[in-house]
């Protein structure tokens, strides 16, 4: 815990006001309901917390992708039976009821019970995500030493059940779809995965807290401000967005080619899992990119650390990356799938392997003033060059027509 | 360089997105209910028959010539002359339509009633808002609803009804001066008869008076 590296106990105990408040609540209870409470009050505010956190991203990324393209977004749902619009804050209360009040159609050739348990158990590892992500100072659900492997192990296992998704429906689409999405998802995972070692490396832990502790300080601490963590946030980064499915990798769902994907023969409040599902992907993503790269909890200056709770800069954080996610789907077009997989075996995995090295070299430099221009350069170079390379070998010609004209 | 067209889409899309808040030509939206939608001039949406003066029913321009029944593609309008006259602006005798309905279910907007009419008497009006709680109510509109005042034509085309305005008013002055100068005519004519009979009566037989004088 980073309790030690905090000097002044008073500003300790403001960082502790979470957990000191959920030890007092469970004190007065007695002995026999203290284990099941504990486990309660660690399960409700995250469950609450994460699907508050979905309703309101839905209406940010309507509106921030409205204003993108020169539109209002949503503006008219405000509260309930009054004049007040609140920009439309309404919005995802109307959303959620007509998802549950909608027809929940399931075709008569689909597997029932698939079909059904589908989008159930696919919130079990989206919310499993989140339990080992440390949120403030000792405010993590299951501090394990493997948290890391764990948040992966449970990642994956989202990929079954997108397949269980489309195989249960018989739809060609649906199919077609999924293997879409697993292709998608298990390249991916491979950068996702090589572009933490170099983290595991300087942490020389698989624990998150341990990870998180390591960044403990100021803004320079974080592993984001180092060359190797710098080049390993932007290919997480990027994975991170291909494993949410969110734009430009969002190939699973291309209207113009298999319409809804896996999700084609969901409607009502399944369709809604479904998509609650990939939006606490994305943000468990953005919770590990924080813990990982960012500091964690931790606040950019020692100074402001202790004045508000580490819960703070972790929503702070996961705010911003939510923003810049909603930000790269306004502005991307859907990636075709050759390219998906090209950029994914040819770029992003040489890439992180090639961090994976200047991870090694920054351990091994003694100090920034060796380490900075030598990993700098050999990451810049490998860039410099597989970019090159890619675009020479792309070998474009002028397409032959052989039967039209 | 790899990568350089994005950063190039991000910049434009933060471009729209900070625009949006701060400069009108990014954000051209009007919020329809609560803010007036802004209509063209050119725009057309429903015909309605001008009236001059106060009196829709006496100022009412349609001489129920039923050019625009015929005209009308999808046979929309309903007309039934009147039995009697009422003058016109000029002052003119004319017919004038005793029934004068149009569907609004069928009528298509296409404007050509008042492209045709060449009593200047039917125009395109620029209400779009038309809908109804009901959707049997208000379908057929009949010749009180669609009467309007010229002030109304004036606000929703200004150069169009300009043009006419200046038009008529040319008509109505010259309809005058033939009045003053058929007048002074009439009045020259009498006067030069009435010479002529002063003189032709002086000159012939007393008995002869009464002939000369018709
Ligand atoms: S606008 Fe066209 S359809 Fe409508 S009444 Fe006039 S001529 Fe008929
Ligand atoms: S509106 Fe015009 S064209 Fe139609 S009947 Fe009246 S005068 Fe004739």
């Amino acid at each position: 815990m980073s309790q030690s590296t905090l000097t002044n106990p008073m500003l300790a105990s403001a960082d502790q006001f979470l957990v000191n408040l959920k030890h007092s609540l469970i004190d007065r209870l007695p002995e026999v309901l203290q284990m099941p409470a504990s486990i309660l009050l660690t399960i409700v505010p995250i469950t609450v917390g994460f699907a508050t956190l979905f309703a309101l991203s839905t209406w940010a990324e309507r509106k921030g992708l409205g204003r993108i393209q020169n539109r209002m977004g949503p503006n008219r749902v405000g509260l309930p039976f009054t004049k007040w619009k609140l920009f439309g804050l309404g919005q995802p209360i109307a959303d959620g009821l007509k998802m549950l009040i909608k027809e929940d159609v399931v075709p008569r050739n689909a597997d029932k019970v698939l079909h059904f348990l589908a989008p159930l158990l696919l919130l079990i590892p989206a919310f499993l995500a989140f339990s080992v992500i440390p949120y403030g100072d000792g405010i993590v659900p299951i501090d394990i030493d493997a948290g890391l492997l764990f948040f992966f192990a449970v990642g994956a296992s989202t990929e079954l059940l997108i397949f269980c998704a489309g195989w249960a429906s018989r739809n060609k689409y649906a199919l077609l779809g999924s293997m879409r999405a697993i292709a998608q998802m298990i390249s991916y995972e491979l950068p996702l995965i090589i572009s933490t070692f170099s983290v595991i490396m300087a942490a020389g832990s698989l624990s998150l807290v341990s990870i998180v502790d390591a960044q403990t300080g100021s803004l320079l601490n974080w592993h984001v401000f180092t060359p190797w963590g710098l080049a390993g946030f932007i290919l997480f980064f990027i994975s991170s967005l291909a494993e949410a499915n969110r734009s430009p990798f969002d190939i699973p769902e291309g209207e113009s080619e298999i319409i809804a994907g896996h999700l084609i023969e969901y409607s009502g409040f399944k369709y809604a899992l479904f998509f609650m599902a990939e939006y606490l992907g994305m943000f468990a993503m953005g919770g590990l990119a924080i813990t990982l790269f960012l500091g964690g909890y931790h606040a950019p200056f020692p100074f402001l650390e202790g004045w508000l709770p580490g819960v703070f800069w972790f929503v702070l954080k996961l705010v911003t990356i939510i923003c810049s996610f909603i930000w790269i789907r306004g502005t991307m077009p859907r990636l075709r799938m050759d390219q998906l997989m090209n950029f994914a075996w040819k770029f992003m995995l040489p890439m992180s392997l090639v961090v994976v090295v200047a991870a090694g070299i920054w351990r091994f430099a003694g100090g920034p003033l060796i380490g900075w221009p030598l990993c700098a350069a050999l990451i810049f170079g490998a860039y410099f060059a597989l970019s090159q390379g890619l675009y020479r070998a792309r070998n474009w010609s002028r397409r032959e027509y052989r039967f039209a004209e | 360089m790899l990568g350089s067209g994005l950063i190039k889409g991000l910049k434009e899309t933060a471009r729209n997105f900070v625009g949006s808040y701060v400069s009108e030509e990014r954000l051209p939206t009007i919020e329809y209910p609560e803010e007036p939608a802004v209509v063209k001039e050119n725009s057309r949406q429903f015909p309605f028959l001008v009236y001059d003066g106060d009196e829709p029913e006496a100022g009412l321009r349609c001489v129920s010539c039923q050019i625009c029944e015929k005209e009308c593609p999808p046979k929309c309008i309903y007309i039934v002359k009147a039995k009697d006259k009422k003058p016109d602006f000029v002052g003119k005798q004319q017919v004038y339509p005793a029934t004068f309905d149009i569907d609004l279910s069928v009528c298509m907007s296409c404007g050509i009633c008042a492209e045709v009419c060449p009593f200047e008497a039917i125009f395109m009006d620029t209400e779009f808002d038309l809908a109804n709680s009901n959707r049997f109510d208000g379908l057929l509109v009949t010749k009180e609803h669609l009467a309007k005042p010229n002030a109304h034509l004036q606000k929703i085309h200004p150069t169009l009804a300009a043009g006419i305005d200046q038009r008529r008013a040319e008509a109505v002055k010259k309809q005058e001066e033939k009045r003053l100068a058929d007048e002074a005519k009439a009045k020259a004519d009498a006067e030069k008869k009435a010479a002529e009979a002063k003189s032709a009566s002086s000159a012939a037989t007393p008995a002869s008076t009464p002939a000369a004088g018709s």
